[in-house]
Formats: C-alpha cells, sequence, structure tokens
C-alpha cells in the first residue's frame, strides 16, 4: 500500500524565479514526515512536486527526480493525472465540492475512475468517512451539501474524499491552520491512525503539532528574500527537536530566528 | 426583462437602518449627517422612479390594449389572423407567440452551447495571448447595431441558407421539424440563427466572468484528486458556473424575445405556424409591431400594443422561471464557499 518516496536533486521555479533547490530526502512509508521552516523557505512548494501539482501553476516547472519506490513521477510519458491518484492531498483551506453532498463528495475520485457498482460506492463511502472519523457525524446526511458541514468537518471530508481513492502518499499542506484547536485535535488523532496505511507528508507553521504528530521532521530555510528555499536537516522528530545538528534549526525551533 | 432585478433592489430597505447609526456616530459632523440623507434620497428616489416607471409602461399597455380586445371578435390569443382594419377586426397572437418563442428556442439551442464553450475555451484553454484578442472580438460582436446584423442576415445569410437547408431537407425531413417545401429560406430556422449570432457575445461575456471566479481551490481539489482538465471542468467548474450561465442565457434570451429589426429583415412573414422550421412564414411580436406600426390606424396601434404586452407578460414569466431555478439549487451554489 504505502510507498517510499525517494527525491533527488529536486529544483522548482515559479517563471524565471528559483524557488526550491536541490533538494534531496527520503520519505519513509508508513510513516508522518511534517514540513517546517519560515513562510516563503518553499515547504509547500515542495510538497506540491510530489504530487505534480506544482506544475499547474503558470510558470511552475520542476528539475530532478522524485522516485515513488522505483518509479520516477517525472519520467518520460508519466501522465500527471495518474501520479495525483497515487498521491492525494489535503489543502489549506477545505475545499470540498460546493456543489455536491457529503456522499458524492467522497464518491468523486470514485466516479473519475469509474466502474463502480451503486453498493460499492456506498462501501468505499461509509470506509473513507469512517476512516476519517467522520461517518457517526455524517451517517444521517449524506444527502446534505458538504459545504454544510463545520470548518473541521469539511476538513475530515476533504480527507475522506483523499483516501477513499486509496492513493499510496498523502500531502497535507497546513491541514489545520484553517481550524479551531478541537477540530486540530481531531484530525491530528486522525493521522496517527492514517500514517498505519499511508505514507504521510504534513507541512505545517505549528512546530508543537509537528512534534506531536511527526516521526521524522525536515526543516527548510532560505538564505534571503527572493532566495531559492533549502532543505537544511532532515531527522527524527524527537532529535530536530531536542539536539538537531544545524545550528539553524536550533535557532528556529527556540524562536530564535530572524 | 429586468424588472424583477430592480424589484428586488427596491423591494429591499437595505439603506434604512444605516442613516440611524451614522447618526449616532456622526452626531457631531453635520455634513456627514447631510451627506448621508442626500445619499440615501437619491439612492431610494432611483428605486421608486424605476418602479414608477415600470408601473406606468405596464399600466399604458394594459389600457390600451384592453381599448383593443374589447373589439376583437376573433379570440385574442387563438386566432390565426391580424385583420384590425376590416369591420369587424379580427386579430389574434398565436402566430406571433409561436414564431417568438419558436425562434428564440432555436437561438438558444445554438447559442448556448456553442457560448460556453467559447468560455470555457477562454478561461481554462486557450493562452492568455489567445484568449486577449478572442475576447475583444466577442465585445465587439455585442456593440453591432441589430440592424446591420439584420442586413448581413438579408444580403449574406439567406442566400447561403439553401444548401443547408436541403441537407437538412434530406436526412431530417422525415421528422417533419426539418422538412422543406424548398422555399426562400426566409424561415424561422434562419432568424433563430441569426439571433443565436445576436445573442451569442452576452451570453460568452457572462459566463466567462462566471468561469473566472471559479475559486482557485475547488479546481485544486479536482486536480488532486486525479482529474483531467474535462473531469476539472465538470466536477468544479460547470456546477460553480451553472447558475451564472443561466443568468447569461436569460440575458440572451431576453434579446431574442425582443429582437425587431434582424428578424423583421430576414422573415417572410405570414399568418400561419408551420411545423417545419425551414418552410418560410411565421412572424414575432417585435417583427410584426415593427413592420405594422407606422401604417397602423388608432385602433391598429391599440391591437399592437396588445400584442406587446403579451410579450411583456412572456418576458416576465421566463425571468421569473429562470429565478426559480437558480434558486431551487441555491443551498448548492457555492456562494458560501
Amino acid at each position: 500500500m504505502a510507498k517510499r518516496i525517494d527525491v533527488s536533486g529536486l529544483t522548482a521555479y515559479y517563471g524565471a524565479h528559483k524557488a526550491i533547490e536541490d533538494i534531496s530526502m527520503t520519505v519513509e512509508p508508513r510513516s508522518v514526515t511534517a514540513f517546517i521552516g519560515p513562510s516563503g523557505c518553499g515547504k509547500s512548494t515542495f510538497l506540491r512536486t510530489l504530487n505534480r501539482m506544482h506544475e499547474v501553476t503558470p510558470g511552475g516547472r520542476v528539475e530532478g527526480k522524485v522516485l515513488l519506490d522505483s518509479e520516477d513521477l517525472y519520467g518520460a510519458g508519466v501522465d500527471p493525472v495518474a501520479v495525483r491518484r497515487e498521491v492525494g492531498m489535503v489543502f489549506q483551506r477545505p475545499n470540498p465540492f460546493p456543489t455536491m453532498s457529503i456522499f458524492d463528495n467522497v464518491a468523486a475520485g470514485l466516479r473519475l475512475n469509474g466502474g463502480y457498482k451503486k453498493s460499492e460506492l456506498a462501501d468505499v463511502v461509509e470506509k473513507s468517512l469512517r476512516g476519517a472519523n467522520l461517518w457517526n457525524e455524517v451517517k444521517d446526511r449524506l444527502n446534505k451539501p458538504g459545504a454544510g458541514l463545520s470548518g473541521g468537518q469539511q476538513q475530515r471530508l476533504c480527507i475522506a474524499r483523499a483516501i477513499a481513492v486509496e492513493p499510496k502518499v498523502l500531502l497535507m499542506d497546513e491541514p489545520c491552520s484553517a481550524l479551531d484547536p478541537i477540530s486540530t485535535l481531531a484530525i491530528e488523532d486522525l493521522m496517527g491512525k492514517l500514517k498505519e496505511q499511508f505514507t504521510i507528508v504534513i507541512v505545517t507553521h505549528n512546530m508543537q503539532q509537528a512534534a506531536r504528530v511527526s516521526d521524522r521532521t525536515a526543516f527548510f530555510n532560505l538564505a534571503g528574500v527572493g532566495q531559492p528555499g533549502r532543505l537544511i536537516e532532515l531527522d527524527d522528530t524527537e532529535r530536530i527537536f531536542s539536539n538537531p545538528s544545524v545550528q539553524a534549526t536550533e535557532d528556529y525551533i527556540s524562536g530564535r530566528f530572524g | 426583462m429586468d424588472i424583477s432585478t430592480h424589484k428586488t433592489h427596491t423591494g429591499a430597505p437595505a439603506p434604512t437602518p444605516r442613516p440611524a447609526a451614522s447618526q449616532r456616530k456622526h452626531a457631531a459632523r453635520g455634513a456627514t449627517r447631510l451627506g448621508d440623507r442626500v445619499f440615501l434620497g437619491l439612492t431610494r428616489g432611483s428605486g421608486i422612479l424605476l418602479l414608477a416607471i415600470m408601473v406606468a409602461i405596464a399600466g399604458f399597455l394594459a389600457y390600451r390594449a384592453s381599448l383593443a380586445i374589447s373589439k376583437d371578435h376573433g379570440n385574442f390569443l387563438t386566432t390565426f389572423e391580424w385583420n384590425t382594419g376590416q369591420q369587424p377586426p379580427v386579430f389574434g397572437i398565436a402566430v406571433l407567440a409561436f414564431g417568438t418563442v419558436v425562434s428564440s428556442i432555436v437561438a438558444m439551442v445554438i447559442a448556448v452551447p456553442v457560448a460556453v464553450a467559447i468560455a470555457l475555451f477562454l478561461t481554462h484553454y486557450a493562452p492568455r495571448r489567445l484568449s486577449g484578442p478572442i475576447s475583444y472580438v466577442i465585445d465587439l460582436l455585442a456593440a453591432v447595431p441589430s440592424i446591420v446584423y439584420g442586413l448581413w442576415g438579408a444580403l449574406i445569410l439567406v442566400p447561403h441558407m439553401n444548401g443547408l437547408f436541403g441537407w437538412l431537407n434530406d436526412y431530417f425531413g422525415w421528422t417533419g421539424v426539418l422538412s422543406w417545401e424548398g422555399g426562400p429560406p426566409r424561415s424561422m430556422l434562419t432568424v433563430g440563427i441569426l439571433l443565436a449570432v445576436m445573442i451569442l457575445p452576452i451570453i460568452t461575456n457572462v459566463s466567462r466572468e462566471v468561469f473566472r471566479q471559479v475559486p482557485r481551490m475547488h479546481e485544486e481539489a479536482a486536480l488532486a484528486l486525479g482529474a483531467t482538465r474535462w473531469e476539472v471542468i465538470r466536477m468544479s467548474v460547470l456546477p460553480f458556473g451553472r447558475s451564472g450561465v443561466i443568468s447569461a442565457s436569460m440575458l440572451g434570451l431576453g434579446r431574442a424575445l425582443g429582437e425587431t429589426m434582424a428578424v423583421a429583415t430576414v422573415l417572410s412573414p405570414n399568418f400561419l405556424i408551420k411545423a417545419s422550421l425551414l418552410d418560410p412564414g411565421g412572424g414575432t411580436f417585435a417583427q410584426n409591431i415593427a413592420s405594422k406600426f407606422s401604417e397602423a390606424s388608432e385602433f391598429g396601434r391599440d391591437a399592437l400594443i396588445a400584442s406587446g404586452l403579451v410579450l411583456f407578460v412572456i418576458t416576465l414569466l421566463v425571468n421569473g422561471a429562470a429565478r426559480m431555478i437558480i434558486a431551487r439549487r441555491k443551498e448548492y451554489s457555492g456562494a458560501n464557499a
């Protein structure tokens, strides 16, 4: 199920602007890897290169290699659409399809692939909503619009939608930054459960969150405004937060940054 | 066409609570308070003026129409004739209502899909250096006066329709709707095609603006699920733009229903209802008024005004129906996202 991500020499551009430079790292399967770093350091950009979402931004392009197990996502003839079915994504702001019901939101990805019977769809929708710890809250109103849920529920609906297509990797771009602490806790609990099945990568501005949920933490930084972001350090979360090997990481974590 | 829109503007007394609050806030500053009052007066006055104009038009139409209809010796709704000069006068709007609705439907069937496709192309497929000029050309198209379209229709479109009509008759003549007896192609289909060209710009422009406003995050949600470009459009762009496209279509339909000169120059009118869209004949409200008004007697004019009243009512009904369609799906409109 879950797959390993191997990135080597990855550089991403927005037009002429180099956003991140020469990033290499390995993300282990069945673990949570957190990306931390100051705003503009390119951690979200890097995350979006992992499912080829970076290139949908006008002017966005990527150099380097991203291997999913042994398959290069940027190899010749690889269809970005197929990549995104393997590598799911949850966004900063909950974005359920506003015109669809809760059920249809979760089933949306499955319907793209087609070939599901109605009963099969219902099974997968239930399984996904249970997987996202949302089933008990919405089972009686599956036909109501997804946009009618609370922010935290919407975000879990988006997670259910993403895991319904059984991706190998789940990318989360600051999934809790628009949520209240209780909803945040619900999603953090969920991550602990999801990592048994998926490879999870999460971008967060909240260092306590990174410390709570992740097994490995990567610190990104940039030399100055307009400079490309770089990977400074990737290590076990415990080590990053107690005894990082790079001074810049320690400065950032202890708040002595900038 | 726009009556209900304006009604909602004037009907909701949004500005009224404001002055109370601002009076408290700016109690010391008389100038601001006066400014608020003047502005309130101006906006409220404009709203009331508009309502008054609409009521006056409706009242005028209804009064003059009642004069004519009371002397009509035919059935005003079902008679296939327009003889206001004879004694007793016999006239009815059946043919005009049929022709107006049919030509507008033909125009919508052709124009809406094409306009939506153009709008999608401009917003989601065309490179930026191409979408600019195309948008500009479409804006130009909207600025062409309708009489110019009429001339183009009569001098270019009509003489070139024979091929299409023959082909339609060969392959779809069996339907009855698309059969052709070989008359001059000054028929409802030609009128519909011309109207489609005329309403294309407005539908395209409004749809384009709606599609452009689809939140990026909805499109990314579909992309991240592994949707192709067409699937992104189907999952997030079209549902979001649905009500906007309906509104755009209604604007176009309003223009098609009321179009006068272009129809009058292309159609060879008569007072028969034909099943076939290809055979010449029929008429529309606006075309009938334009071609008869200058030579009509006082009574004849009243009769024409009565037909105008029916057009007025049809437009109102169409507008109301469109609003109902939009309102019914409000829960899913995406306005809260």
